[in-house]
């Protein structure tokens, strides 16, 4: 019998796993449906740890969608640990949803988001105990549709031979459409099977499905063509983009774990797309164009949010946030209509200017200033040219110096290393910029006692940026960028006590690299990496560059090609990439042009206050810029705190 | 020049309210701290006028006592909430109840009207232990065995390493029945000793004893808590803040 629950044979297995609890569902605001009223049942996976799962805001919202309709089911999966595998494996138990203890292999589709290449061999894991076929060829009428979405599916093509199909892009309606696809051909008794499903979902630009395509290869290694194989299928699938965020305000009543997660708060995400043009930013690029959220609606969600969940803390989630043209309203609203209860409200991504720091003091009135964020990535004024990362040093002390004054206690700076054109030199700055905050800093704060965080990540190159054709640096360069920065900063008396210095060892990033701009050959070594135990790659205590490595040597270096050749290699403007056949909206030529612009340190404007640069997304796709500001104002909504709306407070940062 | 948080000091507690809470069914895996995530966010979405901390990240003033293990239910958790706000005990528990995830249940709500701390009011707990694949008979003769002895040493991985301590003495009362061929069942009243002798450890003492050992694992649920009278039954410990004071509890099947 499918859709029964297999609680009572998990129970007494848990007392045997850690953290038991993130396995029992029962969060707040979940949904357990009927089996049998479903027309289609969603299972919908994140591949990691249910911790950080679980607030993982695209499965939330898709979730809240797919339950919304009176016919669907939708329930969710996470990657189980080691421990619990072990012992589904004795007990011959599948992978299980959280909701209503469901096997995944009852499901009609198994919806997967990739935020991180790094799941990939988590979802081998999750097919496996799920009892179905981890190749989409060998799969039988009766197991789920496998398919991927979420970022890392931009491209695809290493776990093309285990999924079924892709989506592109925002997942809103593509769910939806999805369903009514495969309700209709339940209804009509399955006809055509699997494959004439997964046509009729291509054929409505739904989906892309891998298997329609041929990839055939030149004699050096380099891909010669990708074509369709059959004719009535899209020859080049493209991506979803959701217009009126406002008619979409979901999730509307977020999940409440009962175990702790990684973010214990209520997220609203205020605008979805950003054209800052931040060339190494592939979110950036494949979310465009801008799509805000307006004042009244974001004030709306927040109250809802609230009331639905208990939450005491806020964050508006997006690119640049900013960058939303009614942020400073926002902020102010937000902060005066919370003033007399305990909730917090935080605005996690920040870009260097004072602004900003005007915007961090008004949703931290009471609250402690214990550090800002802001993330000039290149050391070197010529290196944040590359990246179109467009920040003097000026810019950053005065930003900085403008915290420091108001009572922040700590900066942490977040740069990449291992960007193209990098230099020792570029990486070294990095300690001279750090020497003129720490020193403005202890002229406006008035005295020496001052830190500043230095944080540190890989640069990735990944599919559809003007990066996607450079050369990855090799760990070993960026592990020696890093150790001689390292040594600059603590020879340096005048500062090395007031830096702290975070960055990771380089080779997960290659690792990363070679999946994030792989192509169909590469799957080979993921099932490899798998079978021979690899579990959890985001994880240090589990990631195992030995394993990948020679797994690469095994099943690359055969057909002449290597992780080298795949991460290294800068490629030439012709090569055919994996995912050019995948239309994300970008032309082609102009990532190509602003590639060769970056190589000559030359910036590009925003287009949302200047004119257009043509990189394509919005005629492709039909759609605009979507900003405000609308002029309204927030609202004090009745009931929350009879005192707010008599507090008179001065200092409104619009 | 340290910042200072704006406005007035919090508002002065008015008045206490103490609570008794279920942990039922598969959130007996809850742990203590989210036990107390789920009650903060819970009284927060019943808009219960929680007294607060000062300074600039003010917390709810909650006093727990005791609490279950992870992994085991409970009928008999307590703990103990300041309000700005003095509110009826009878709403505050419905409403809470409402705002809790099912199985977080809570049973009972009383103002703090008797003197005396509710900790000091608590010093044993009445447990009930299923154990699946055990049959009564062996249950049984395992524990003649421990009562029998006067100290049984076990050991228990703690945060500071392993521990060893006498899970005997703290043992006042062992009943064994059967739920049926293949389920036994123990009742227990254990008094709270440092370390705290939780059902686990009892079963270790049954296997030092006896080699007593469920190949199922066995399932503990809290029945009550109080302070031990010499019957052996434990004396409610929200009955002296209620106008009937003096009601027992627990004198069932002992």
């Amino acid at each position: 019998m499918s859709g029964q629950s297999l609680f009572a044979r998990l129970e007494p297995l848990l007392p045997r796993v850690r953290r038991p609890v993130q396995y029992v569902g029962g969060e707040g605001n979940s949904v357990v449906k009927p089996w049998e009223s479903a027309a289609v049942r969603w299972c919908l996976m994140y591949p990691d740890a249910y911790e950080v799962g679980l607030p993982n805001q695209g499965l939330q919202i898709l979730y809240e969608i797919l339950n919304e309709q009176p016919d669907v089911l939708a329930e969710r999966t996470y990657s189980v640990w080691p421990d619990l595998e072990e012992l589904l494996r004795e007990y011959e138990l599948p992978q299980f949803t959280v909701d209503a203890h469901r096997a995944v292999g009852d499901f009609d589709l198994l919806g997967v988001s990739f935020s991180t290449e790094l799941g990939y061999t988590n979802l081998l894991t999750a097919l496996d105990l799920a009892g179905i076929g981890l190749h989409a060829a060998e799969r039988g009428e009766d197991d789920p549709l496998v398919i991927a979405g979420g970022h890392a599916a931009f491209n695809p093509e290493p776990i093309a031979t285990f999924v079924d199909a892709v989506v592109l892009g925002d997942g809103e309606q593509a769910v939806l459409g999805i369903t009514d696809v495969v309700r209709a051909w339940k209804a009509a008794g399955r006809p055509g099977g699997r494959v004439e499903l997964l046509a009729r979902l291509a054929r409505r630009r739904l989906v892309y499905v891998p298997a329609f395509f041929d990839v055939t290869y030149r004699a050096d290694g380099r891909i010669e063509a990708v074509r369709p194989n059959r004719d009535d299928v899209p020859a080049r699938p493209s991506k979803h983009t959701l217009s009126d965020l406002d008619a979409w305000p979901y999730p509307k009543a977020p999940l409440v774990p009962l175990a702790e997660t990684v973010h214990e708060r209520m997220s609203v995400e205020i605008f979805r797309g950003c054209t800052r043009g931040c060339r190494f930013c592939q979110a950036g690029m494949i979310t465009r164009p801008v799509r805000e959220r307006n004042i009244e609606t974001v004030g709306a969600m927040v109250d809802a949010g609230l009331r639905a969940t208990g939450f005491n803390e806020v964050g508006l989630l997006s690119l640049s946030s900013a960058d939303h043209t009614e942020i400073g309203r926002i902020a102010t609203g937000l902060a005066d209509r919370y003033a007399e209860s305990k909730v917090s409200l935080s605005l996690p991504s920040t870009r260097v200017d004072a602004f900003n720091v005007t915007l961090a003091n008004e949703f931290s009135r009471n609250g402690r200033r214990s550090g800002l964020t802001f993330a000039p990535e290149g050391g070197s004024e010529r290196l944040r040219r590359v990246i179109n990362k467009m920040v003097s040093a000026e810019d950053l002390v005065r930003t900085v110096s403008t915290a420091y004054a108001h009572g922040w206690r700590q900066v942490k700076l977040y740069f990449m290393c291992g960007l193209p054109t990098e230099t020792d030199e570029d990486v070294l700055e990095i300690a001279d910029l750090v020497r003129e905050v720490i020193r403005a800093g202890r002229v406006a704060s008035g005295h020496r006692d001052i830190r500043a965080t230095v944080s540190i990540g890989g640069f990735v190159p990944k599919a559809h940026t003007p990066f996607q054709w450079a050369g990855q640096a090799a760990h070993e360069v960026t592990d020696a960028r890093l150790k001689l920065l390292r040594d600059r900063v603590r020879a340096d008396r005048e500062i090395a006590r007031a830096v702290g210095f975070r960055y990771h060892d380089g080779r997960p990033g290659i690792i990363e690299g070679l999946l994030a701009r792989g192509d169909r050959r590469v799957g080979a070594v993921i099932e490899r990496v798998w079978r021979e135990g690899g579990r959890f790659d985001g994880w240090n205590e589990h990631f195992s560059f030995g394993r990948w490595a020679a797994a690469c040597a095994a099943e690359l270096e055969p057909l002449d090609v290597s992780l080298d050749w795949y991460t290294t290699r800068e490629r030439a403007e012709r090569e055919v990439l994996p995912w050019d056949h995948l239309d994300a909206g970008l032309d082609r030529d102009w990532l190509w042009a602003d590639w060769q612009e970056a190589l000559r340190g030359t910036e590009l404007d925003d287009c949302r206050w200047t004119p257009c640069y043509d990189c394509g997304v919005c005629p492709t796709m039909g759609t605009d810029t979507q900003i405000g500001p609308t002029g309204r104002t927030l609202l004090p909504i009745a009931g929350v705190s009879a005192g707010s709306e008599a507090v008179v407070r001065g200092g409104a940062s619009t | 020049m340290a910042r200072r948080p704006e406005g007035p000091p919090p508002p002065p507690v008015v008045g206490r309210v103490r609570l008794r809470f279920a942990k039922r069914g598969r959130l007996r895996f809850l742990s203590h701290r989210d036990v107390a995530r789920a009650f903060e966010r819970g009284l927060r979405r019943a808009e219960v006028p929680m007294a607060y901390s000062a300074g600039f990240s003010p917390h709810p003033r909650i006093s727990w006592v005791g609490a279950a293990p992870t992994g085991a239910a409970s009928e008999a958790e307590y703990v103990e909430l300041a309000l700005a706000t003095v509110v009826d005990p009878a709403w505050l528990r419905a409403a809470l109840d409402a705002a809790l995830p099912p199985g977080l249940d809570v049973l009972d709500a009383v103002l703090v009207s008797g003197s005396g701390g509710l900790a000091d009011r608590i010093d044993a707990s009445r447990w009930l232990i299923r154990l699946p694949t055990v049959t009564e008979p062996d249950l049984s003769a395992a524990v003649a065995e421990l009562l029998g002895r006067d100290e049984v040493q076990v050991e228990r991985a703690t945060k500071d390493g392993r521990r060893r301590f006498d899970a005997r003495a703290a043992v006042v009362l062992a009943v064994c029945r059967a739920e049926n061929d293949t389920c036994a069942i123990l009742e227990l009243v254990a008094r709270h000793t440092t370390p705290a002798v939780r059902p686990d450890d009892v079963l270790t003492a049954l296997y030092v004893v006896a080699g007593l050992r469920p190949s199922a694992p066995p399932e503990p649920t809290r029945l009550y808590q109080g302070r031990l009278l010499d019957d052996g039954t434990l004396a409610d410990p929200l009955a002296p803040d209620r106008n009937d004071a003096g009601r027992l509890v627990g004198r069932s099947s002992a």
